[in-house]
């Protein structure tokens, strides 16, 4: 791991991003050595692949109804403003594009906006895909109807920071959503020891456990970054058939949820 | 949100349908009546299709399929031309009505209904006129087929490209997409062909289907819709191969004193109206219906004895299942095309085409002969049938199509 740290380049505006508390070098490091393979549905990122659709499903439904959209129609987004956080090769980023949002992606490895540049040329999808950080989008005053930080929130330096990043950038009755995973007992032997290797969910080495966030703490980050959380829901595996599901009752490992920006 | 091409001659589509016949054409409405984009290539040109000439079938309908009519919003257009099936009356050549299915026993709907296949045409081409999301290609050939990993590009020989995210074979039997696929199929010959042609006749059918199991084939009196105020029939004869050129070469009143033998004076003195098909018949039955960006759909994937007038209501179940794993994929802002999505379809569709192809086979196997055993056997396992009210049922509910986990098209649900 060490040799890793050491031969991965920090450019000018990363640096940046590390010294305003973003993006954690470490954590970049790792992920770049993956950034091949996002478009491959039985690569390593399968499990991503598999757990999108429950996603993308969760922020389409609600949404949906925050916005008063009909979800069944195959343009429910258009006209609405999204920004994926973290956006890799583009897997969420292409699903928000063909529901019909304008949708712009960030992501401070260059090698993930590359694929998912090619990418969205090939699906002859448009998005906007930068090489940035949630900091310089608020520097440009930038505003977004709908801000996903999916597996985002665990892995930077500083959450509180971030979100208060990110809720400026969201605007009037927006919605934030998170997905992330809980600090308790069942979520250190499962994810480190059980899904991230037993399951591959990911790779080994992905998470650190101490950073993951329980529930309660990320409602109170957002609270103080003016972010009213409306919804939190549990993610869970079964390793019997392989198959992801929504459960309002079991937060203790993986959950996603969203919340709406104070009306001022 | 798709770009759009520079190219003049290339036309997008988020699907393309290769084949207009009665399931390609069905096939579109589904789709584009979900939002999505379709084109559909057409080696024929269409009019063609529609005259009284072409195809001189009457198909029976299960209600499943007239789900998904209503479904795709063609019920209006059709449902003066169907006419319902009260009671199935199945017998064989001594024993008159050994297998009766009633309508009453499981609800009151008719058991399904008739149409004639060109008046369906019709109706589907009218509706697909009426829609913007549908861009028709016909006649057109197709000379190229590009597949990479994420799109499909058709070229024809006008030049015309075609673009989109899934190739939909709806090119009937002997498709050519499935061949130049490479995908393998189970086929044999049957030494049948069908004889169909409908005629006029002096007493009403009372809405009453017949099937008679003869040594040469199956031979079925199908009840239509009244034709200027005269009563008519549908019948499709089938018979062993070798016999039909003789047959077909009898005059007219040779050939109704044939049809009396079979089809017997119940319904008075007969008229043939028009014209007589034949059709040659086989089974086939694609192995895999999936390949990348590809699927199969209807007679291109399975096409099975008519004994049980099942065919097209297998590739309206394959219809419906298909665009409900489609849209549902596509409302995720998934890619359409991906396999995932595909295998869904065949695992839903394929086992249960393969037991009606296998059902239909052995049927046919079982009756078309003259072997004392085996007619002795037939009709002790058939009377069985009679015998047992809720095995029958269970029958009577997958000859109408509504029977296994659903497509929401299939129970009435909208797509
Ligand atoms: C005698 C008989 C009686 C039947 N009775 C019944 C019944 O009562 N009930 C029932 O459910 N089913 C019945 N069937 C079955 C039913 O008719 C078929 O299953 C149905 O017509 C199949 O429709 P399809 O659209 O899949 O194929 P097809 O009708 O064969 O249509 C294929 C279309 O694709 C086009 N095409 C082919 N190749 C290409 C190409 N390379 N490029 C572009 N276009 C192409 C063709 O021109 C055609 O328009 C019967 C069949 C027979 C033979």
């Amino acid at each position: 791991m060490t040799s890793k740290v050491i031969r991965y380049k920090m450019t000018e505006k990363t640096k940046n991003s590390v010294e305003n508390g973003s993006v954690d070098p470490i954590e970049m490091e790792k992920f770049r050595a993956m950034a091949n393979e996002w478009w491959d549905p039985e690569g390593k990122f399968k499990p991503l692949h598999k757990i999108n659709p429950l996603r993308v499903e969760y922020i389409r439904n609600n949404v949906s109804q925050h916005f008063n959209l009909d979800k069944n129609s195959l343009l429910p987004f258009s006209g609405l403003k999204v920004l994926d956080i973290g956006c890799g090769g583009g897997l969420l980023c292409e699903p928000m594009a063909r529901l019909g949002a304008t949708v712009t992606g960030i992501d401070v490895l260059s090698e993930n906006i590359e694929i998912a540049k090619i990418h969205s040329e090939e699906t002859s999808l448009s998005i906007t895909y930068r090489k940035a950080s949630i900091e310089e989008l608020v520097s440009e005053n930038k505003e977004f109807d709908i801000i996903l930080n999916m597996e985002v929130v665990e892995h930077v330096v500083n959450i509180e920071d971030f979100l208060d990043n990110c809720a400026n950038t969201v605007s009037q009755n927006g919605l934030l959503f998170f997905s992330t995973l809980n600090r308790t007992p069942k979520s250190f032997l499962l994810a480190i020891i059980g899904a991230e290797y037993i399951l591959r969910w990911l790779p080994r080495g992905t998470h650190d456990w101490k950073k993951f966030i329980k529930p309660s703490e990320i409602t109170n980050i957002l609270l103080k970054a003016e972010i009213e959380v409306r919804d939190l829901t549990g993610v869970t595996f079964n390793p019997l058939n392989g198959l992801w599901s929504a459960n309002t009752s079991d937060l203790e490992v993986n959950y996603m949820g969203y919340g709406k920006k104070f009306n001022t | 949100m798709l770009n759009n091409s520079l190219d003049k001659n290339m036309e997008s589509a988020e699907v393309c349908i290769v084949g207009g016949g009665l399931i390609g054409l069905t096939l579109a409405l589904a789709l584009s009546s979900t939002g999505l984009e379709v084109a559909i290539v057409e080696r024929v040109d269409l009019q063609d299709t529609i005259s009284s000439e072409f195809d001189g079938r009457a198909t029976a309908i299960s209600n499943g399929s007239a789900q998904v009519i209503k479904g795709i919003g063609l019920w209006n257009l059709v449902s003066d031309q169907l006419s319902p099936i009260n009671d199935i009356r199945v017998s064989d050549k001594n024993s008159l009505f050994f297998l009766h299915y009633d309508h009453t026993e499981v609800g009151n709907e008719p058991l399904g209904y008739i149409i004639e296949n060109r008046l369906l045409r019709l109706s589907l081409l009218k509706k697909i006129k009426e829609q913007n999301r549908i861009s028709l290609l016909a006649p057109a050939k197709i000379t190229e087929i590009n597949k990479s990993p994420n799109k499909v590009q058709l070229k024809l020989a006008d030049g015309r490209k075609i673009k989109s995210q899934l190739l939909l074979a709806c090119d009937g039997k002997n498709s050519s997409l499935r061949e130049s696929t490479g995908i393998p199929v189970t086929s044999w010959n049957y030494n049948q062909s069908s004889i169909v042609f409908s005629v006029f006749h002096e007493i009403s059918h009372d809405n009453l289907a017949h099937e008679l199991f003869l040594p040469g084939g199956p031979f079925a009196i199908l009840p239509m819709v009244d034709l200027n105020g005269r009563h008519r029939s549908a019948v499709v004869w089938t018979d062993s191969k070798s016999l039909i050129p003789s047959l077909l070469a009898l005059k007219e009143e040779e050939f109704i004193s044939e049809l009396y033998k079979r089809f017997g004076d119940f319904l008075g003195k007969l008229e043939i109206v028009g014209s007589k098909w034949t059709y040659p018949l086989s089974l086939l039955h694609a192995q895999r219906y999936i390949d990348h960006r590809f699927a199969l759909v209807g007679d291109a994937a399975h096409s099975i004895h008519p004994i049980a007038g099942q065919g097209l209501n297998m590739g309206i179940r394959d219809i419906a299942a298909l665009s409900e794993v489609i849209v549902d994929a596509r409302r995720l802002g998934a890619d359409i095309g991906l396999s995932e999505t595909l295998s869904a379809y065949e695992r839903w569709r394929r086992f249960d085409n393969l037991v009606l192809a296998v059902v239909t086979d052995t049927i046919n196997k079982l009756f078309s002969n003259d072997i004392p055993p085996v007619r002795t056997a037939r009709r002790f396992g058939l009377g069985t049938i009679n015998e047992v009210a809720p095995l029958r049922r269970a029958l009577m509910r997958h000859a109408m199509g509504t029977m296994g986990e659903l497509p929401r098209l299939i129970r009435g649900e909208s797509l």
